[in-house]
């Protein structure tokens, strides 16, 4: 058996990989919660704002713990962007217009991720990633668990903003009830927007965070989307919460599924929950009854 | 205050509304009465900038708001308490109201706050409950508290009686007349002609997308044609 002291490290090393699916599963639960739409294209973006952060470092020499405000922000404005002018005014108002829109999207996006930088995988190189910080008997990445200490402070800026201010209040009453928010003078439009941008703008903080520890290439959001759509469903969709301890139970499973299984197999056990999730609780751990 | 002119509107091929002129002035209460499907809630829709102008001209305190999008006309104080609620059910009562004045009456929102609970004491009971879960009155108070929250220059109330128990709809009208007795000008959109002949100053009456009908409450009530309007006998 292993010792308790290896078990615990893959358990907060789970933890900190959790943390940064939980970043990506945020925005993806966001944008459904709100706006009712799968947004297929949220892959493609998370690889696009991972090809920010190298772009940023090896052009502008900016690292990536200095560009998670700029590049926050340039993904927000991103986001509402193609929500308002290109996603919302296509979709006329069907659901599955607003699918093959995101879908479309994505396609485009990879692809023209790959005729620019090819399918090469690529990091940001230098001694960043090896760097560790001794916690009793553990040996834990620095990067990472910087990235398990931002991850939770968005996770708990976003809980704020959407509790606490009037556009937060916006977005949940958008949610649920369109016509009664256009009466108190709310434009959804605008909402839905900036809903689009601040899942955009968490997929540009996660890519920050991921890419000390990661590799990039135009194809790398897809495996981090496919556990995302795991740990929205185990959340329930539509909640934070649920994104938020979705992704960290997801994160500490696929860890100990790993040093249990083997590398190679860790991942088995997060489509086992996607599983047992599906037939015993469909509407997630947090996810409100249908 | 509000002027309508050769008011046309409707849905997809359906011509809904089909030339309607009518006024509310400073301080009335004006209802539109009317069977269902005749278009009063098209009619709504079309005021608050929701459903679009097809012809016709719409002048709120002289200004035309009928391309004005939904969000500038709460900002110019014309506020609609639509029919259903359509409160926000997962949010609570204090939130539902604090949204009410998300475009306008913001930097009063505390006194205004205060003056809807002393209007309703049952929603400062009921504050951090989540308002789905309140009754059928209740929710119809929020929706006007919301209302309230805008600080309306003029009310639009759509079926405000609609599904209160008899009790209730006396405590609604009743409601209704306090509003207008602190100059409040209302238009009042309902099915119950008898009590809303009471509370209105003036009434139309609303047949296949026109007016049928016209005049002073007292007029109107004592007209043979209401019965066939309303009716259709």
């Amino acid at each position: 058996m292993y010792s308790l002291a290896i078990i615990a490290e893959a358990v907060v090393n789970g933890l900190m990989t959790g943390a940064a699916y939980a970043l990506v599963a945020l925005g993806l639960t966001l944008v459904y919660g709100v706006l009712h739409i799968v947004n297929f294209a949220h892959g493609a973006l998370l690889t696009c704002a991972m090809f920010a952060v190298l772009g940023m470092e090896q052009l502008l020499g900016i690292g990536p713990y200095a560009a998670i405000l700029p590049l926050a922000l340039l993904f927000y404005g991103l986001g509402y962007g193609l929500q308002r002018f290109v996603i919302g005014p296509s979709s006329h108002g069907e659901d599955r217009n607003t699918l093959l829109v995101t879908l479309g999207l994505s396609i485009i996006l990879e692809n023209a991720l790959l005729a620019a930088f090819r399918s090469d995988t690529r990091s940001l190189g230098g001694e960043m990633g090896f760097d560790v910080v001794e916690l009793g008997p553990m040996l834990l990445s620095r990067p990472r668990l910087v990235g398990c200490a931002v991850a939770l402070l968005v996770a708990a800026l976003l809980w704020l903003l959407l509790a606490r201010t009037d556009t937060g209040r916006a977005i949940r009453a958008v949610a649920k009830e369109r016509f009664g928010a256009q009466l108190s003078g709310i434009d959804p439009r605008h909402i839905f927007a900036v809903t689009f941008g601040i899942g955009c703008a968490c997929l540009a903080v996660a890519a920050c965070l991921l890419l000390p520890t990661f590799y990039v290439n135009p194809r790398v959001g897809n495996a981090f989307v496919l556990v995302a759509f795991t740990i929205v469903v185990l959340g329930g969709m539509g909640s934070v919460t649920g994104a938020l301890l979705g992704g960290l139970i997801v994160g500490v499973v696929e860890s100990l599924g790993g040093l249990l299984l083997g590398e190679s197999l860790g991942q088995l056990g997060i489509f086992l929950i996607f599983i047992l999730v599906l037939l015993f609780r469909p509407t997630g751990l947090f996810g409100a009854r249908a | 205050m509000l002027e309508i002119r050769g008011l046309r509107a409707g849905c997809g091929g359906v011509e809904v509304l089909r030339g309607l002129d009518m006024a509310v002035s400073a301080g009335e209460i004006v209802a539109v009465l009317g069977a269902n499907g005749v278009g009063k809630t098209t009619l709504n829709k079309v005021l608050s900038g929701v459903v679009p102008v097809r012809a016709g001209e719409i002048l709120f305190d002289g200004q035309r708001i009928d391309r004005a999008a939904p969000d500038a006309i709460v900002a110019a104080g014309l506020i609609h308490v639509p029919e259903g609620r359509k409160i926000f059910p997962n949010m609570s009562v204090r939130e539902n109201l604090e949204l009410g004045s998300y475009r306008r009456g913001k930097p009063r929102r505390a006194r205004n706050l205060e003056r809807v609970f002393a209007t309703f004491p049952r929603l400062r009971e009921r504050m951090a409950q989540a308002a789905g879960t309140l009754s059928g009155g209740e929710q119809q108070m929020l929706a006007i508290g919301r209302g309230m929250m805008a600080e309306p220059r003029l009310l639009i109330l759509d079926e405000p009686s609609l599904g209160l128990s008899p009790l209730l709809v006396e405590e609604m009208f009743a409601l209704i007349r306090r509003l207008n007795a602190d100059g409040l000008p209302i238009l009042l959109v309902e099915q119950n002609v008898v009590q809303s002949l009471e509370v209105a100053a003036r009434a139309y009456i609303l047949e296949n997308g026109q007016f049928a009908l016209s005049g002073t409450a007292d007029a109107v009530r004592d007209n043979p044609e209401l019965r066939r309007a309303y009716l259709g006998m």
